[in-house]
């Protein structure tokens, strides 16, 4: 691309992407933030979840043994060719070349 | 007497003794109380960590994230009472962990968890006005830098990451298709959005990120890059709080 062509793509592009977002400002503006509210647990309260006085002592969540993977969702993902991370990056390289144009 | 180096040493580790020196109130030894306090404070830690990673979560299945959370809370205490940013250290604690490398993608989820909650915790800014553009040279825009608001974040992955994460927040979400995903993080209004991108345009969005000229920012991606496409989706995102020429 000459460069007069590349100034008038990047600034279409600019003008194409703020077109019409005027309304969406507007919009945005009626709306006050409520504060305050954030995800539970996430708080910075010192007396946030888990306390507990069960009295549970040492048996807390601190397990003995790791055991592997067995109830979670990982194996139900199914990413083809990608149960191991080396081999799963060499499958997508290709992929990554025959991005669409 | 107790200093508190030992105090914390015997909180964080349920097999040392009560440490000496530490009274019920009514004169005696605090024995259990102290326990029940030990056993909170890993509870706690526990519940905070399963609140902030929902996905790793449901990945692991609940038990084994509780031992992984057990785990990760004695070797990263809370270095801030701002709980809403612990777990800062778990994409790298994930890395290190042996009986985890095989899933490789668990340390980006972690990544991109805790990138949402900042993404939320960031602050207001307001997004350009589209007037300002109109007032802009247009020949000026090639070499223009963006200003973008702290909501937004990226984060890079070679695996197909935003689908995971969807296939495991959303009900019904198709399964992941097996290309490179790195994620796009906007706040709109109130909430955190992930989207995906291209390789392409994480590679343009983390040179813009860094001030790079957008000219320059363009040449960094490795692929085709529909710029429209990418800008319109910062824009709708309310991402982008100034353009400097």
């Amino acid at each position: 691309m000459t460069t007069t062509v590349k100034t008038v793509a990047i600034a279409s592009a600019f003008a194409a992407a703020f077109a019409g977002t005027t309304a969406t400002t507007a919009e945005a503006a009626s709306k006050e933030k409520c504060y305050g509210v954030s995800l539970a647990g996430q708080n910075d309260c010192a007396a946030g979840p888990g306390t507990t006085c069960a009295g549970t002592s040492v048996t807390d969540y601190q397990g003995n043994a790791w055991t592997l993977v067995d109830s979670g969702t990982c194996d139900s993902i199914e990413l083809p060719s990608m149960a191991d991370g080396t081999e799963r990056k060499g499958s997508l390289e290709p992929l990554e070349r025959d991005l669409p144009a | 007497m107790t200093d508190q180096t030992e105090f914390r040493a015997a909180l964080l580790d349920a097999r040392q003794p009560v440490p000496d020196g530490l009274l019920d109130g009514h004169g005696g030894g605090a024995g259990k109380r102290f326990s029940v306090y030990r056993n909170n404070v890993a509870v706690s830690l526990t519940e905070a960590l399963q609140t902030g990673f929902p996905v790793l979560r449901k990945l692991l299945g609940l038990g084994n994230f509780d031992q992984l959370a057990g785990l990760y809370l004695r070797a990263h205490p809370p270095a801030s009472p701002l709980m809403m940013h612990y777990g800062a250290q778990m994409p790298a604690f994930l890395e290190g962990f042996a009986p985890l490398q095989h899933i490789g993608y668990l340390p980006d989820i972690a990544r991109l968890e805790l990138a949402i909650r900042a993404s939320y915790h960031a602050a207001d800014a307001d997004p350009m006005d589209a007037a300002k553009l109109a007032a802009i040279p247009a020949e000026t825009l090639s070499t223009a830098r963006l200003q973008f608001a702290p909501a937004l974040k990226l984060v890079r992955s070679p695996w197909p990451l935003f689908d995971i994460w969807r296939f495991n927040s959303e009900a019904g979400a198709p399964k992941p298709q097996a290309v490179p995903q790195p994620v796009l993080i906007t706040r709109p209004e109130f909430d955190p959005i992930p989207a995906p991108l291209t390789l392409a345009e994480a590679e343009c969005l983390a040179a813009l990120l860094e001030g790079v000229r957008l000219d320059h920012a363009l040449a960094a991606a490795t692929g085709p890059l529909d710029l429209t496409d990418l800008l319109s989706r910062l824009v709708r995102g309310q991402a982008i709080t100034d353009i400097q020429t």
